[in-house]
C-alpha cells in the first residue's frame, strides 16, 4: 500500500506540511503485529467467500448419503461430510459468504442508525438529546442477547429477521459512543467557526462534526462487528436465523450438535471459522483502536 | 449516600417503564389477532372474545397497556396455551434454573477476570502478562455455544469427568457435589467470555491505578508489595470494573440460551426458544420482561456498590 510511506500533504494556502492522516493510522497499525496476522487471516477468510463461485468446490447442497460422516482429510472431502454427505470444506465457505456478509450488514445498518441518533442528540443538547439517549437507556436495559431473541419472537424467525435483531440490539453502542465525541466537538474552537461563518446547523454536522467523529465510529465497528457475527450464527444455531436450504456457519454448527458423539468433526469445523474470523477481528480491533485513537493505549 | 441512592434509585422508573412499553409492544407487532396468538390455533371464537375482552383488545392501545401492566403489577401473566398453566408458574421455576447457571458464571467470571487481570497488571510485559492477555482475547472470541459443545466432547464424553447435560435443582434431593458436578461445565462455558471482558478491564484499570503517585508514596513507606498491590492499587481500580461486572450479567443472562440449549438446562432460555417454536407469545413475553427487570436491578445495585466504593461518584 502506497500510503504506509506517508507522503505528506502540502496545505494550499500555507504551505505546512502536515502528515496524512491515513498514512499515520497504518503506520501504526503495522507496528501491531497481531493486528497484521488479524489483518492477513481476514483477507483470507473474505477472499476466499468472494471467489466462492469460481473456486473448484463441490456443489455445498449435493447430498451423497452413502459418503456421510466422512472424518478430516477423507479422500476428495478435506473437511470430511456432514450427516448427508455434503462436503464440509464447500458448506464452510459458501456458509462464510452468508455468516461476513450477514455480520457486516448488521454492523452497517447498527453503524450508521446508531451514529445518527448518536450525532443528533450530541449536536443538539438539551430536550432531543435526552429523549433520543432515554431510549437508548431502555434498549440497553435488556440483556444483549435477550432483546434480539425478543425481536426474532415478533419478526419471525429467519436469517435477514435475524440479521435486523442483531442490528437494533447494537445501535446503543454506537449512539452512546458517536454522542460522546460528538458533545465535546461541538465545544471546539473550528465548531465556533463554522457557527461564525453561518453555516447551516446541517452542514455542520455532517459537514464539520461527521468527519472527526469518524474514528470513534470505526472504533465502534471493529470492537463490535465480531460479536454480530457470532450472534448472528448465534440465532442461526439456536434455529431462529438461517433456515435451510440457506445455511450460515451457525446453522452448520446447530445441524453439527447433533452428531457431536460420533462426528464431532463437523461442529469443530464451523466453530473454528467463526472463532478464527472474531479473534482476528479482535486482534484487528485493538489495533486499529491504539493506531485511530492514541491516547487510549 | 443517600441522596445518591435517590438520585439512582429515581432513574430506575422511567427506564422500567420503557421496558414494560417495549415488552407490551410486542404484542401489538407480532403479525396478525393478538388473542389467537395467545390462545394457540384451536381456540374457539367464544374463547377469543372473551379474551379480547378480559384483554382490553377492542379498546385503544393505551388502554391495552394499563390493562396489561395492571395485570403484570399483580403477578397475572397470563396463561400459556402450549404448556396450559399459569406464565408466572413457569417463568419463576425457569428462571431459578437460569439463576442458578448464571449465578455459578458471575462468581467464575468476577474470581478468574479480577485475578487473571491483577496478575497481568502487576507483571506488564513478564510472560504472566502475555499469557493473560492473549488468553483473555481468546475468552471472548470463543462463541459460547460452541465453546459448550467442545466442552462436552472434551470432558464428557472423551475423559468423562462430568455429565453430557441436565439439571440437578440446588434445593432439590441431591446433594450440593451433584449439583455442582452437573454445574460446572455449563458455567465455565457460560463464564469465559465475561471473565475475558473482566480481565482486560482489570488489567487496564489497574496499571492506570499503579502509575499513580500515591501507589509509588506506599511503596517508598515501606509498606509490603502485596499490600500496595490489593489495598491501595486494587481497591481503586475495583472501582471501574464494578459497573462492568453488572453489565456482564446482561451478557451471561443472554448467553445463557445458549449454554442452556446444548446442555439441555431447564432454565429461562431454553425455554424462550421452544416457545417462539411454538409461537407463544405470552411466555416469551413474561420471560423477556422478569429478565430484563432483573438486569435492570442488578445494573442499580452495581452502581450503588460503585459509589459506595468511591465517595467521587456519590458525592459527584
Amino acid at each position: 500500500m502506497s500510503a504506509s510511506t506517508a507522503s505528506p500533504d502540502q496545505t494550499p494556502d500555507d504551505g505546512v506540511v502536515v502528515p496524512r492522516r491515513g498514512g499515520t493510522t497504518w503506520r501504526r497499525l503495522k507496528r501491531n503485529r497481531l493486528s497484521v496476522a488479524g489483518l492477513i487471516v481476514l483477507a483470507i477468510v473474505v477472499l476466499l467467500a468472494l471467489l466462492a463461485p469460481v473456486l473448484p468446490l463441490i456443489d455445498p447442497a449435493a447430498t451423497n448419503p452413502a459418503n456421510r460422516l466422512q472424518p478430516i482429510g477423507s479422500e476428495g472431502h478435506l473437511l470430511g461430510t456432514d450427516h448427508l454427505g455434503r462436503d464440509l470444506l464447500s458448506r464452510l465457505i459458501w456458509g462464510g459468504r452468508t455468516s461476513l456478509s450477514v455480520g457486516v450488514f448488521a454492523t452497517l445498518i447498527a453503524a450508521s442508525i446508531g451514529s445518527l441518533i448518536g450525532l443528533i442528540a450530541g449536536f443538539f443538547g438539551g430536550a432531543t438529546d435526552n429523549s433520543l439517549m432515554r431510549g437508548i437507556d431502555v434498549l440497553m436495559a435488556f440483556p444483549y442477547l435477550l432483546l434480539a431473541i425478543a425481536l426474532v419472537a415478533v419478526l419471525g424467525p429467519g436469517l435477514v429477521n435475524a440479521m435486523i435483531a442483531i442490528s437494533i440490539v447494537n445501535i446503543p453502542f454506537f449512539a452512546r459512543a458517536v454522542r460522546g465525541t460528538t458533545v465535546s466537538l461541538v465545544a471546539s474552537e473550528y465548531v465556533d467557526a463554522a457557527r461564525a461563518l453561518a453555516f447551516s446547523r446541517l452542514r455542520i454536522l455532517f459537514r464539520e462534526v461527521l468527519p472527526n467523529v469518524m474514528p470513534t465510529i470505526i472504533i465502534t465497528m471493529s470492537t463490535t462487528v465480531g460479536w454480530m457475527i457470532t450472534e448472528t450464527a448465534g440465532l442461526s444455531f439456536l434455529g431462529l436465523g438461517a433456515q435451510p436450504p440457506t445455511s450460515d456457519w451457525g446453522a452448520m454448527l446447530g445441524a453439527g450438535r447433533e452428531f457431536i458423539t460420533r462426528a464431532p468433526h463437523v461442529m469443530i469445523v464451523p466453530g473454528s471459522a467463526i472463532f478464527l474470523v472474531v479473534i482476528s477481528l479482535n486482534f484487528l480491533g485493538d489495533g486499529l483502536r491504539d493506531a485511530l485513537d492514541p491516547r487510549l493505549k | 449516600m443517600r441522596a445518591y441512592v435517590v438520585r439512582r434509585g429515581l432513574q430506575v422508573i422511567p427506564v422500567t417503564f420503557g421496558v414494560t412499553l417495549l415488552v407490551f409492544a410486542m404484542m401489538l407487532l407480532i403479525p396478525g389477532d393478538p388473542a389467537r396468538a395467545i390462545l394457540g390455533s384451536y381456540a374457539t371464537p367464544e374463547n377469543v372474545a372473551t379474551l379480547e375482552r378480559q384483554l382490553a383488545l377492542d379498546r385503544p392501545p393505551h388502554i391495552q397497556y394499563v390493562t396489561w401492566l395492571g395485570n403484570v403489577v399483580t403477578g397475572d401473566f397470563g396463561r400459556s396455551y402450549s404448556l396450559n398453566r399459569p406464565v408466572l408458574d413457569e417463568i419463576l421455576e425457569r428462571f431459578s434454573a437460569t439463576l442458578l447457571l448464571a449465578g455459578t458464571a458471575l462468581l467464575i467470571t468476577v474470581v478468574l477476570g479480577l485475578t487473571a487481570g491483577i496478575i497481568a497488571a502487576v507483571k506488564q510485559h513478564r510472560w504472566q502478562d502475555r499469557a493473560f492477555t492473549v488468553g483473555a482475547l481468546v475468552g471472548l472470541s470463543i462463541p459460547s455455544f460452541w465453546l459448550a459443545m467442545i466442552f462436552i466432547v472434551v470432558f464428557a464424553l472423551g475423559l468423562g469427568w462430568f455429565p453430557t447435560s441436565g439439571m440437578r435443582p440446588a434445593f432439590g434431593p441431591s446433594g450440593p457435589l451433584t449439583v455442582l458436578h452437573h454445574l460446572v461445565l455449563p458455567a465455565t462455558a457460560l463464564a469465559l467470555v465475561a471473565a475475558g471482558v473482566i480481565a482486560r478491564l482489570t488489567r487496564s484499570s489497574m496499571l492506570e491505578v499503579l502509575r499513580q503517585d500515591y501507589v509509588r508514596t506506599a511503596t517508598s513507606k515501606g509498606i509490603t508489595r502485596q499490600s500496595v498491590i490489593m489495598r491501595h492499587a486494587f481497591r481503586n481500580a475495583v472501582v471501574n470494573v464494578v459497573p462492568v461486572i453488572g453489565v456482564q450479567v446482561g451478557f451471561l443472562l443472554g448467553g445463557a440460551v445458549y449454554v442452556e440449549t446444548v446442555f439441555g438446562w431447564p432454565g429461562i432460555g431454553r425455554m424462550l426458544v421452544t416457545a417462539i417454536g411454538t409461537r407463544d407469545i405470552l411466555l416469551v413475553q413474561g420471560g423477556v420482561l422478569l429478565v430484563a427487570i432483573t438486569y435492570v436491578l442488578i445494573n442499580l445495585a452495581a452502581d450503588l456498590v460503585q459509589a459506595a466504593l468511591d465517595p467521587r461518584i456519590r458525592l459527584g
